[in-house]
């Protein structure tokens, strides 16, 4: 399928370029489909392609060598991944996998550095891109560290519930734990305790807020 | 039709841990590989997907603010 223009404007790295520029860009982009499970990128291994989700979503993690599974980030249409080794030379630093079918767009390294000798004006977007990325991840080294497991599951529950975006995965009990940090188990009984507290609803495969300002209290209050 | 939790036949490997822990008798095997036969039933407890070794059933949730 062709690079729509008007999905390519909405990415955060091109929304700054004239149609004519968009047009310059897309013939260096290609398409890659990819089935649920699959691994796109592999932690440790050198990689040479900037990706964009066009359709699905895409989980970024690491796995501990015991194979615990902390998600880093959660990538829907419009979100970038793998700037990191693109940019430093290096290997991937974490793990990337589809949580469903998912179309991504690719770039690979040489043909980036022409698009950004041919636009310089890009590169203010992706350092704001990059900064947004460390912000993200200074968020998660606070949830971490500073958030006892079921303030984190709270706030997990809350940005999830606030991202309008319609391609938004539904979450499992395991992909809770692996943003939270935490085992599975511990998730199920937050989970409980959430709803023994009158905060949430198990209403069958929904989880409903119910008391949008008790869970934001127990997220804490950064939040 | 009602929701059910998501199967792949690939990563089952025909244990039948789920079928046992299903409080509502939703799972049996079928030539060996996992299968749903009661949704109407089955109440999102996800203790199949907490028994499940390989991550080939899942149960996975919306999460929505109520009256939103």
């Amino acid at each position: 399928m062709p690079v729509q223009l008007e999905f390519l404007k909405s990415i955060p790295y091109f929304s700054e370029l004239n149609p004519a520029e968009l047009d310059s860009v897309v013939r260096f982009i290609f398409e890659r489909t990819v089935e649920r499970g699959e691994l796109i990128l592999l932690e440790g291994e050198p990689t040479e392609v900037l990706y964009f989700v066009a359709s699905g979503a895409v989980k970024c993690f690491k796995t501990s060598v015991e194979g615990k599974e902390q998600i880093l980030n959660i990538m829907l249409p419009g979100d970038s991944f793998n700037d990191v080794s693109v940019f430093d030379g290096g290997p991937s630093p974490a793990s990337t996998q589809a949580m469903g079918p998912v179309t991504l767009y690719g770039i690979r390294k040489k043909d980036l550095e022409i698009i950004l000798q041919h636009h310089p004006q890009i590169s203010l977007n992706i350092a704001k891109v990059l900064a947004g990325r460390v912000r993200q991840l200074m968020s998660l080294i606070e949830d971490l560290s500073f958030r006892h497991v079921i303030g984190r599951v709270a706030k997990i529950l809350l940005e999830y519930a606030e991202d309008r975006r319609d391609s938004k995965p539904r979450l499992t009990q395991r992909d809770m734990a692996a943003m939270a940090g935490t085992a599975r188990e511990i998730v199920g009984r937050s989970l409980k305790a959430l709803e023994e507290d009158g905060t949430i609803r198990l209403d069958q495969n929904r989880i409903v807020i119910t008391d949008k300002k008790a869970l934001s209290e127990m997220a804490g209050a950064s939040y | 039709m009602a929701e059910m939790p998501i199967i792949d036949p690939e990563k089952c490997n025909g244990c039948g841990l789920c079928v046992g822990v299903c409080r509502n008798n939703a799972l049996i095997l079928v030539n060996n590989v996992i299968t749903i036969i009661e949704v109407k039933e089955c109440d999102w407890c996800t203790n199949c997907e907490a028994v499940c070794a390989t991550g080939a059933i899942i149960c996975p949730f919306e999460v929505v603010i109520e009256g939103s």
